[in-house]
């Protein structure tokens, strides 16, 4: 049908579009609640790719600062952050515009971030200058730099708030820090290359992935000591090709999800007994790994296919795999 | 030591003082290097040539010692470097001696090979571990090989077998060979006529050349006259100096690729490596260095790492168990090129990945798809264990 508008009709409606969505503004930020969208990063694109959640279909395409990577919804879920790590910012992309709102600066090389129970203050990873930036969401402002170990990556927040993990990629440790202090109480050392971090709902266990031991470490979250590990042998598999980085648990606390990196696979461990359940093929070097909100579905972020294997948590079984920008790092699920 | 440098070191030190409890120990490391090594000459790195080392590898075990820092702290273990010079075997023989008495225990020896197999056979029996950061010669992985002596440089036969492996995968099945007239060159183009033997390629013809523009030498000093006469996919050229080397691409006769010592090369390191977390690497050996890494500055890098895993995976046991679990098969080192590092037991040859690199981009790492190994693809690539004349 609009093939048949001549020009000047074509931009009498492109007009009366932006008009329509201009006037719908001001109920958006209502209307923009649980969107179903699946919002994934692209460290090549300097972009983040917005997929309908039931069509898979891409709605948009948000242009973000260079090399985006970690990502997280704010608590109203209205807000995403996005770190831009070649630009040193976090860009705020508001959900209902779908389009970046403001940035915040957080420091040289920054690439995984938490937030503080509160949602004002970002804990940022800087990975060349060896610290854990505390920034002042509102303010825009440092409030904190914390030294850490070599290549600082993974950072969490224990679910009280009280305590800070994050990992030194070099110096192959977990480093624990007092947030009401910003100093750090524990150095920890785990496997080789700790990357990421979940924890149980109660924080008395947190679990690291290791990427170049293979394993996961369980930390006991009071203790700050090591508590067990975790081996992984997906079949046909040498030790070398197993790398896991990404790591995600159940609000329950009784199912842990490892991504596998070279080995493209991912694995579901059972916490309690800390046993590997089932080993699921997805796309080339899985690394991020998001569940959506009821936890049904599984997204698992393929680095090297530029795709995004959605996994059903019942059956274990990839039920799509869907393509998205050029190195995708992480995906953030608004349903 | 620079000013900020200097700097960085009293706040190291000042933290240490505040923050221990008791008075760390210190692990030295000695540094042991020539008065004057031609290779890091200003006038030889001015050219950059592709493969050559751009400075002295004392910047990469800097920087790994930087690193160290805060597991050295957890540990209450301080790490240290102390650099040695000689101007030739038996000076450094003596200083080694020296700093061995004095209680260091780990040295890096940056020297030519002969050098370092003298030190290696003179210090034998000493309680020890010297690192060879940058002598290539495969005969210290052989008959010269000694039980203290690790290698954390690829020797000549890795690099050719990773070369070969990537023209195999290209299918530039036949190859023309340039070899030069220094001892080493010579070492250089038998390590690659091995490889090709083994993996199936075909040197049409070997060439000798010479750095000089005398007429009567024409045939051997003129890349044209060089390259003429038959035809081939891709052109080895054996030059352990490289500035014949650079002359040679865009020079032959046939519009083939150039690989070997320029054009194309397999090495330990390349600045432009991208991948786990190599750019973050070479910008801490650029901030430290003024200059970009090369595999020398990764080699000694990666000897500091070793040790450092070594005392912490052991909590800092005696000697002979830190060096045990060096030269075991537990120990996993991260040389950021994506594989679990360690060393071989038959000879102490780190055994790696090696990056085949154009002047600004890595094209393939070696051991490249396909070419297998029964347990570690690694072993693909030099002296495997069938191989080894090692008998320490």
């Amino acid at each position: 049908m609009l093939k048949h508008l001549h020009p000047p009709s074509l931009k009498r409606l492109a007009g009366a579009l932006a008009t329509g969505l201009l006037l719908s503004l001001p109920m958006s930020a209502a209307l923009a609640k649980d969107t179903g969208y699946i919002f994934v990063s692209s460290e090549n694109d300097n972009a983040v790719t917005v997929l309908d959640g039931k069509t898979h279909a891409v709605v948009k395409t948000i242009p973000t600062g260079e090399r985006p990577r970690d990502m997280k919804l704010n608590a109203t879920r209205d807000k995403l952050y996005v770190i831009a790590s070649n630009s040193e910012r976090v860009d705020i992309v508001d959900i209902a515009k779908l389009a970046v709102e403001r940035s915040v600066d957080v420091g040289e090389d920054p690439e995984m971030f938490d937030l503080s129970k509160d949602g004002s203050r970002f804990y940022v990873s800087n990975e060349e200058d060896a610290k854990v930036s505390v920034i002042d969401l509102a303010g825009n402002k440092v409030l904190a730099e914390i030294e850490v170990g070599e290549e600082p990556e993974g950072v969490m927040m224990s679910p009280d708030g009280k305590k800070l993990y994050v990992t030194s990629e070099v110096a192959n440790m977990v480093h624990v820090i007092d947030t009401a202090t910003n100093a750090v109480k524990a150095n920890i050392v785990v496997g080789n290359r700790p990357r990421r971090f979940a924890a149980t709902p109660d924080g008395s266990e947190v679990w690291v992935t290791n990427e170049l031991g293979g394993s996961v470490t369980i930390l006991d979250g009071t203790q700050d000591a090591i508590k067990g590990t975790v081996s992984f042998a997906p079949k046909g598999f040498r030790a070398d090709d197993v790398t896991p980085v990404g790591i995600t648990m159940t609000r329950d606390g009784k199912t842990a999800y490892v991504t596998l990196g070279r080995a493209n696979h991912f694995a579901v461990v059972d916490v309690a007994s800390r046993t590997v359940k089932d080993y699921v093929l997805v796309g080339q070097r899985a690394w991020g790994a998001t569940l959506n909100r009821d936890e049904s579905l599984l997204f698992v972020v393929n680095g090297l296919s530029d795709d995004v294997s959605i996994v059903d948590t019942k059956s274990n079984k990839v039920i799509k795999s869907v393509p998205v920008g050029r190195v995708p790092h992480t995906a953030v699920i608004d349903d | 030591m620079s000013f900020r440098r200097l700097i960085q070191a009293s706040t190291v030190a000042a933290a240490l003082l505040t923050s221990l409890p008791a008075v760390a120990e210190t692990i030295r490391f000695g540094f042991l290097e020539l008065d004057r090594n031609p290779a890091y000459d200003s006038k030889r790195t001015f050219f950059r040539t592709l493969s050559q080392p751009m400075g002295s590898p004392v910047v990469g075990a800097e920087v790994a010692l930087r690193e160290a820092r805060f597991v050295g702290k957890a540990l209450n273990v301080d790490f240290a470097l102390e650099r040695a010079k000689g101007s030739d075997a038996a000076t450094l023989i003596a200083e080694t001696k020296r700093l061995q008495g004095e209680g260091v225990r780990y040295f890096l020896v940056d020297a030519p090979g002969a050098v370092v197999a003298e030190l290696a056979k003179a210090t034998r029996g000493s309680e020890m571990v010297l690192f060879n950061v940058s002598a290539a010669d495969d005969t210290l992985r052989q008959t010269q090989c000694q039980p203290q002596l690790f290698h954390t440089i690829p020797n000549h036969a890795m690099q050719s077998d990773a070369m070969a492996q990537y023209l195999v995968s290209r299918k530039w099945r036949s190859v023309l060979l340039l070899e030069g007239p220094l001892a080493e060159d010579k070492l250089i183009a038998a390590a690659f006529e091995n490889s090709a033997k083994r993996l199936g390629l075909k040197i049409i013809d070997k060439r000798s050349f010479i750095l000089s523009n005398d007429p009567r030498q024409r045939e051997q000093g003129n890349v044209a006259l060089l390259t003429a006469g038959k035809d081939y996919d891709a052109i080895f050229v054996a030059d352990s100096d490289g500035e014949f080397a650079r002359t040679v691409p865009y020079r032959a006769v046939l519009p083939r690729p150039v690989v070997g010592a320029e054009g194309l090369v397999a090495e330990a390191w390349h600045w432009t490596w991208e991948r786990h977390g190599a750019p973050q690497l070479t910008s801490r050996m650029v901030k430290e260095g003024g200059r970009h890494p090369s595999s020398r500055d990764w080699a000694a890098w990666i000897a500091v790492k070793a040790v450092v895993e070594s005392v912490v995976r052991t909590n800092n046991a005696s000697f002979a168990q830190q060096v045990a679990y060096l030269s075991g098969e537990d120990i996993t080192i991260d040389g950021f090129k994506g594989n679990k590092l360690g060393f071989r037991t038959w000879d102490r040859q780190l055994r790696q990945p090696l990056l085949i690199a154009t002047h600004n981009a890595v094209v393939e790492r070696a051991p490249i798809q396909g070419f297998l190994h029964q347990t570690n693809n690694m072993d693909t690539l030099g002296f495997d264990q069938r191989d080894s004349q090692c008998k320490p």
